[in-house]
């Protein structure tokens, strides 16, 4: 039995243990890990290594085999108001009848609470926060209308829009334009000024050194995480991406099978 | 036609149901799950049989509980079957209304032999008789008109109530659920609101309107807003056309014919189909007619900027002047068309007419040059990095001018001779 003390209480995200299986085959397997407070964290690992998995267990979205989430120490279901979601893009139907601003202003659905209208300062919120990722113009338009690039700035200013600490990104970068990247990594460095803490899927290894301060090398099991500086090596990286998990991964489903 | 008293009760009792139907309808639609409005208005019938079986008795209470209690049934069954047997959604609905309505048949067959039950009436409904179903303490309001209106008010309730968390649980259920908006939670709330919905209109106007008003007027709404909140407005109001325009057919339509009239809920699915397909034809945004009219207009502003690029070319080579038949000719477009297209041009300022020859003004050459200077400088980019032959180039860059923006411009270099050896004409002197 691992030792709790291990963990801190103070870390926004501190993961103990998990482990997150669909149809019985692992997908994270006893990932254990604190996430530290302020910096700009990506995830990066190969494909089905795990990466969005781990972000929607730590929000409850998929369900955990075993191990357990803290957010600043408590569980999530309590610190739900902490953390801001921006999902993957394709992840909803972009022919929905709503505009920008209408998307924008469910980041304050959470904070408004059930069966209440939105307030006159919730629809100012999110004009504001549509204005931080440079959208206030198109805050009337229907959100089939908008480019792949502007949709997910229209993502990125609902996330703004739930006012958090701890933000949660699902591959933001994915082929967007370079004005809407631009967006992207002003709105990071605004959070990290600002104190917040950014967890960000990512895929692009080019610009993993450039955008961020720590790093968490994926699959299946975290292979590295700390600095950039430090652990996004060579070496590390051969580790993620190469064979060497292959054997774990074959061991792992043979254990799930017994 | 003559119109009575038991005419306008139809209409009232029609739309009511109707517009009840469209609220959980408009949902469905949005969450592409029309068909679970088809599943469970099927899957009440064992409901209700059930609830005959037991109770003796067609109390409208137990009717109805045994309709929503077997309709989230078929929700979860619907679910369950999906995740277990990896099988896609229709089928997995599939497999469970006909299966439960298949059962209910059995069963409404023993329920016969007890009770007084009908199950073409299922089907069909009676709204025409429903006038006669009144209560002695009623005022004169037939049973349908108050159940039906009672479950429209109910459902107005409940889309108000959960106004944002309907709409946010069926764009985002994820990021709802990351928030603790449950979008199971509203889930089975819309599968109970469809079920009582389903079984309160049944029994007055049977399932086959019930089915139409799930989805038609839902789906025409569909098509001419995107707006949420106008989304419901107008399924609603198209839901209570529905009904009136159905019924004034059944009653007049067939008469011209030499029929004594047809089945009034049966007319009114047909009206809210007619919506539909004038939605379909007609929306400003959605509609044939709009996107042809814009797929036309994109055409014509091609075939402008093609004559432009023809006048510019002939100055090249020291022509000033044409006829419009060398424009024909040199597109390839009906004459019909390059006239509009000059008519445009004309009042744009672009070209000039004296007599019967056309030639370019000054602001229609600025124009013209900065085409020809965009076609040339893609056949450079298209010739140095996709060699090919210099015909293919041509035809490639003539469909790209039209589509270039400034940003893109920007990247396309600034080559002074295109690859046949041509000057690229330069817009900055102008």
């Amino acid at each position: 039995m691992r030792m709790e003390e291990g963990h801190s209480s103070t870390s926004p995200v501190s993961i103990h243990d998990l482990t997150v299986a669909y149809h019985r085959k692992p997908v994270l397997w006893d990932v254990d890990l604190d996430i530290p407070e302020g910096k700009l964290i990506a995830v990066v690992g190969p494909n089905g290594a795990g990466k969005s998995t781990l972000i929607k267990a730590v929000m409850d979205l998929v369900p955990k085999a075993s191990g357990k989430v803290m957010i600043y120490g408590k569980p999530f279901r309590k610190q739900r108001k902490l953390v801001a979601y921006v999902p993957q893009r394709e992840s909803v139907d972009w022919d929905f009848p709503i505009d920008a601003l209408g998307v924008v202003a469910m980041g304050r659905y959470g904070s408004i609470g059930w069966c209440k209208p939105l307030r006159k300062q919730d629809a100012q919120i999110a004009m504001d926060a549509l204005d931080r990722v440079g959208m206030a113009d198109y805050a009337r338009r229907q959100i089939s209308q908008l480019s792949g690039g502007q949709q997910q700035r229209v993502f990125l200013a609902r996330a703004l829009a739930q006012d958090s600490s701890i933000y949660f990104m699902d591959e933001p970068f994915a082929s967007v334009d370079a004005a809407t990247e631009k967006a992207i990594v002003n709105v990071l460095a605004e959070l990290r000024s600002t104190g917040k803490t950014v967890i960000v899927v990512h895929h692009d290894l080019q610009t993993v050194r450039e955008y961020f301060d720590h790093v968490i090398l994926l699959n299946m099991r975290v292979v590295a995480h700390g600095p950039v500086d430090e652990v996004f090596t060579d070496e590390n990286l051969k580790k993620t991406y190469g064979g060497r998990l292959t054997l774990l991964s074959e061991a792992v489903d043979r254990l799930a099978r017994h | 036609m003559t119109w009575s008293i038991i005419d306008t009760w139809i209409v009232i009792i029609g739309a009511l149901c109707a517009a009840g139907c469209s609220i959980p309808g408009t949902v469905l639609v949005l969450r592409r799950m029309s068909l679970m409005g088809d599943a469970i208005s099927h899957t009440v019938l064992p409901g209700i049989a059930i609830a005959f079986l037991l109770t003796g008795s067609r109390d409208p209470m137990a009717m109805l509980i045994g309709a929503v209690v077997v309709g989230l049934l078929t929700a979860f069954l619907v679910q369950v079957i999906q995740s277990l047997g990896n099988v896609e959604a229709g089928a997995s609905m599939g497999i469970v209304f006909t299966v439960l309505f298949a059962f209910g048949l059995v069963l409404m067959r023993q329920a016969v032999d007890h009770v007084d039950i009908d199950p073409d009436c299922v089907l069909y409904g009676s709204i025409e008789l429903a006038w006669f179903d009144q209560d002695p303490d009623g005022f004169g309001i037939p049973r349908g008109a108050i159940v039906n209106g009672a479950m429209l008010l109910a459902n107005l309730f409940v889309m108000f109530l959960f106004y944002k968390e309907l709409k946010i649980t069926s764009f985002d259920p994820a990021f709802a659920k990351s928030q603790g908006i449950h979008p199971s939670f509203m889930h089975y709330l819309l599968m109970t609101m469809t079920a009582a919905t389903a079984v309160s209109a049944f029994e007055t106007v049977g399932s086959i309107l019930v089915v139409a008003m799930f989805i038609v007027p839902p789906a025409t709404a569909y098509l001419l807003t995107n707006r949420y909140g106008m989304m419901f407005v107008l399924a609603i109001s198209i839901a209570i056309a529905s009904a009136a325009v159905g019924h004034v057919s059944a009653i007049t339509i067939p008469t011209w014919f030499g029929f004594s009239g047809t089945s009034t809920a049966g007319a009114m699915a047909v009206a809210a189909g007619a919506f539909f397909i004038l939605a379909w034809v007609g929306s400003p945004s959605q509609g044939i007619i709009a996107k042809q009219w814009q797929r036309n207009s994109v055409r014509l502003l091609v075939l402008r900027e093609d004559i432009l690029g023809v006048l510019w070319r002939l100055e090249e080579r020291g022509k000033k002047t044409v006829v419009p038949t060398q424009l024909t000719e040199a597109i390839g477009a009906h004459s019909l068309l390059v006239h509009i297209a000059l008519f445009g041009l004309q009042k744009t300022n672009a070209v000039e007419k004296t007599t019967m020859y056309w030639t370019l003004t000054k602001e229609g050459r600025e124009k013209a040059t900065k085409l020809v200077r965009m076609h040339r400088l893609w056949e450079v980019y298209l010739d140095e990095h996709y060699p090919q032959d210099v015909h293919q180039v041509h035809q490639a860059a003539e469909r790209l001018e039209h589509v270039t923006t400034p940003e893109m411009q920007s990247k396309l270099g600034d080559a002074k001779k295109d690859p046949h050896g041509r000057r690229v004409p330069d817009d900055t002197l102008l």
